[in-house]
């Protein structure tokens, strides 16, 4: 009945799912929605949408479908709702037997939206009244509020006809990011890092071991409790701060809030495209507070996790030479630090943010994933399962 | 039978439509939104509407899904098998009901609240599926299944703190509580204070809505918080006057601390204050 509907939802990336429409068609079987049209909108959002981020798209895509064509202000992949072949396709539905009739009278539908599309290039500006342009309340064929019958309306609310609908409003539209906050995944894949231990307050009942006091104590009843499990992985966190970094800021602060979800024992540090003899912890206030790398050494042992974040894109000199940094004056090189960092810590891997089919156009990326033994991966689901894996890995050190 | 608010709580048209929807069709309820909207409030409002009992589920972040179920006490059990009681014989004594059981065995329809689920292991929701799908659990100490007489109207609150699973999506009905536009608070507030003085209330409201729309605040004064301002409000004896002259940056705003919940955002209203900008 409204599969066309469902798959346009589905066409503009809405997860909705078969057992979801099923749903729908129930509700409305039950005549939940009676005769209102506002009603049936209720219902389609609460059933078919689970996320308020999809609420605008939703409202869009709702006013497109059951009324025509409505508005062109629409976010750029609504934006090829206009293209001639949607109009095609859903011609029959879309317009009245009327206005078939009127569009035939301007010389049918593909010369329609010929001329609307180069109304649409000519125009450069807001129009309003009028008789050729697109805009609002004039009597060209393109616009709202405006008098002839055969035009198509363009955003706006129409006042000839009756108040704004709810899904006209838009209400939403500020809770579609349209970036879909994925740290679930993120924090499923980091969860494999962990180590069991326990420790702390004694609250579980110890079965086993109850057992066996109680038949020492001749059958009398002895309790033992035991701490409950507790992942006990620590981990160090070394994101880059680089410019080049810029574009990544989205995905690696999502991995981060992950990752600070997921292990109570976590450290995070920052660096400038290659690890120097320091470090620091606040990105705004890096001078006067960096932490030398050798203390971190000194801190943390070998049982830590090292995980560092960044593109490991940058001149090969900055990760070679002596004083190649590209903000101070490094003693020793990068390439050096990377070695010792990685002695230290065993299991330590590098998650590069740059696509992976892409590392080998970059000599700074062969370099660092040489000095990390080859234990770079690409920050992915399936990149972070592999680097987790890696991690948990026994005497992972091979050189 | 259908749910259209109550006296005291204001349900748009469209919540209206999700909850009958949940109610007739017997899935389970889905509700988000700001804190402080009336997610919680909402259980208890339809089952005082469409007279029904309640059983509450608080989720924490040690909460197991089993712990909904039931919990199979062994140590009373071993400790009565000491004292020779005869109790011990039959396994059932030793099984707590949780919420969902008692639900689920209850001889009629009630309502089910499971409130914060967002609070828990993130693989939490994932555990109920098959007991808010089929309404029914096995009990492996009893051996047997348990089905709902009933099936209860579920109604499940989230903060939003964590994503949850498509699957556990997919079975449910999804409405986000918005933030009341100015009429439909206006009703709110009424519902609340149905003597207060008109005048008052549009004062305070206009207030409310201009800390609302300062950016950058940690934490926005949600509908709960402007009802106890207005409480306060009221109890304190502010006049009209008072608020008409309110200046930040000469005053305080009066009995602050109901709606500002953070030292940061009073730091930020100071400095607002100070570039004399007026509610």
């Amino acid at each position: 009945m409204f599969l066309d509907f469902f798959y346009s939802l589905k066409k503009y990336g809405i997860p909705v799912s078969l057992q979801e429409y099923l749903t729908l068609l129930e509700a409305v079987q039950e005549g939940l929605p009676g005769l209102s049209v506002d009603n049936f909108y209720s219902l389609c959002k609460t059933t078919l949408i689970k996320n308020e981020q999809h609420y605008d798209k939703f409202d869009q895509l709702f006013g497109t479908y059951f009324k025509g064509i409505q508005t062109v202000e629409l976010a750029p992949p609504l934006q090829q709702l206009f293209d001639d072949e949607w109009i095609k396709k859903n011609f029959d539905r879309v317009f009245t037997e009327e206005e078939k009739a009127l569009i035939e009278s301007l010389g049918g539908l593909d010369k329609l939206m010929e001329r609307f599309k180069q109304l649409q290039e000519e125009q450069k500006e807001r129009h309003e009244g009028g008789n050729k342009w697109i805009g609002t309340g004039g009597t060209s064929a393109f616009g709202n509020s405006g008098y002839n019958p055969e035009g198509m309306r363009v955003g706006g609310e129409s006042t000839h006809k009756k108040a704004i609908k709810v899904w006209e409003r838009r209400d939403f539209r500020n809770l579609d990011d349209t970036i879909e906050l994925n740290t679930r995944n993120a924090k499923l894949a980091l969860r494999q890092l962990r180590l069991w231990a326990r420790e702390g307050a004694l609250e579980e009942l110890d079965l086993n071991n109850t057992i066996k006091k109680t038949a020492e104590n001749a059958g009398m009843l002895n309790i033992e409790m035991v701490p409950s499990k507790k992942n006990h992985v620590k981990v160090l966190l070394f994101f880059d701060v680089g410019g080049s970094m810029e574009p990544f800021v989205k995905s690696c602060s999502e991995l981060f809030s992950a990752a600070k979800a997921e292990f109570k024992h976590l450290e995070y540090f920052y660096f400038h495209n290659c690890l120097y003899e320091h470090v620091w912890q606040d990105n705004k206030m890096r001078w006067g507070h960096e932490i030398p790398t050798i203390d971190i050494f000194h801190k943390y042992n070998s049982t830590y996790k090292v995980i560092i974040i960044g593109d490991a894109y940058m001149s090969p000199t900055e990760i070679l030479y002596k004083g190649g940094s590209v903000d101070h004056h490094n003693a020793e090189t990068g390439a050096e630090w990377i070695q010792r960092i990685t002695m230290h810590f065993p299991n330590t891997i590098w998650i590069n943010p740059i696509h992976e089919a892409e590392w080998g156009y970059a000599d700074s990326i062969q370099i660092i994933k040489q000095l990390m033994n080859n234990r770079m991966y690409p920050l992915t689901i399936d990149g972070l399962g592999r680097s987790v894996k890696n991690l948990m890995a026994k005497n992972k050190q091979t050189h | 039978m259908k749910f259209t608010g109550t006296d005291n709580y204001v349900a748009s048209p469209d919540l209206q439509i999700a909850v009958n929807a949940a109610v007739t069709l017997q899935k389970p309820l889905l509700i988000k939104g700001e804190p402080g909207t009336g997610k919680t409030l909402l259980a208890f409002e339809v089952a005082k509407s469409l007279n029904k009992k309640i059983y509450t589920w608080h989720v924490k972040s040690t909460s197991k899904a089993q712990q909904g179920l039931y919990e199979y006490d062994a140590v009373a059990r071993l400790r009565d098998s000491q004292l020779g009681d005869e109790k011990v014989k039959d396994i059932s004594h030793y099984i707590n009901k949780g919420p969902v059981w008692q639900a689920f065995e209850s001889d009629e329809q009630v309502v089910l609240l499971i409130d914060e689920i967002d609070k828990a292991d993130i693989e939490f929701p994932n555990d109920l599926l098959l007991e808010l799908d089929k309404m029914e659990f096995y009990c492996y100490e009893l051996q047997r299944t348990i089905t709902a007489k009933h099936r209860p109207i579920i109604i499940i609150t989230s903060n939003n703190e964590r994503d949850l699973p498509d699957a556990f999506l997919r079975r449910c009905f999804f409405h986000f509580i918005s933030f009341p536009d100015r009429d439909i608070m206006k009703e709110i507030v009424n519902v609340h204070f149905p003597h207060i003085e008109e005048k008052l209330i549009a004062e305070a409201m206009r207030v409310f809505y201009s800390i609302r729309d300062i950016n950058n605040m940690k934490k926005k004064p949600s509908t709960s918080e402007l009802i106890d301002w207005l409480r306060l409000l009221q109890i304190g004896g502010l006049n009209i006057s008072d608020l008409k002259n309110l200046n930040v940056s000469k005053s305080k705003l009066p009995y602050e601390g109901a709606l500002i919940k953070n030292e940061q955002d009073v730091e930020l209203l100071k400095r607002m204050g100070n570039k004399s900008i007026q509610y």
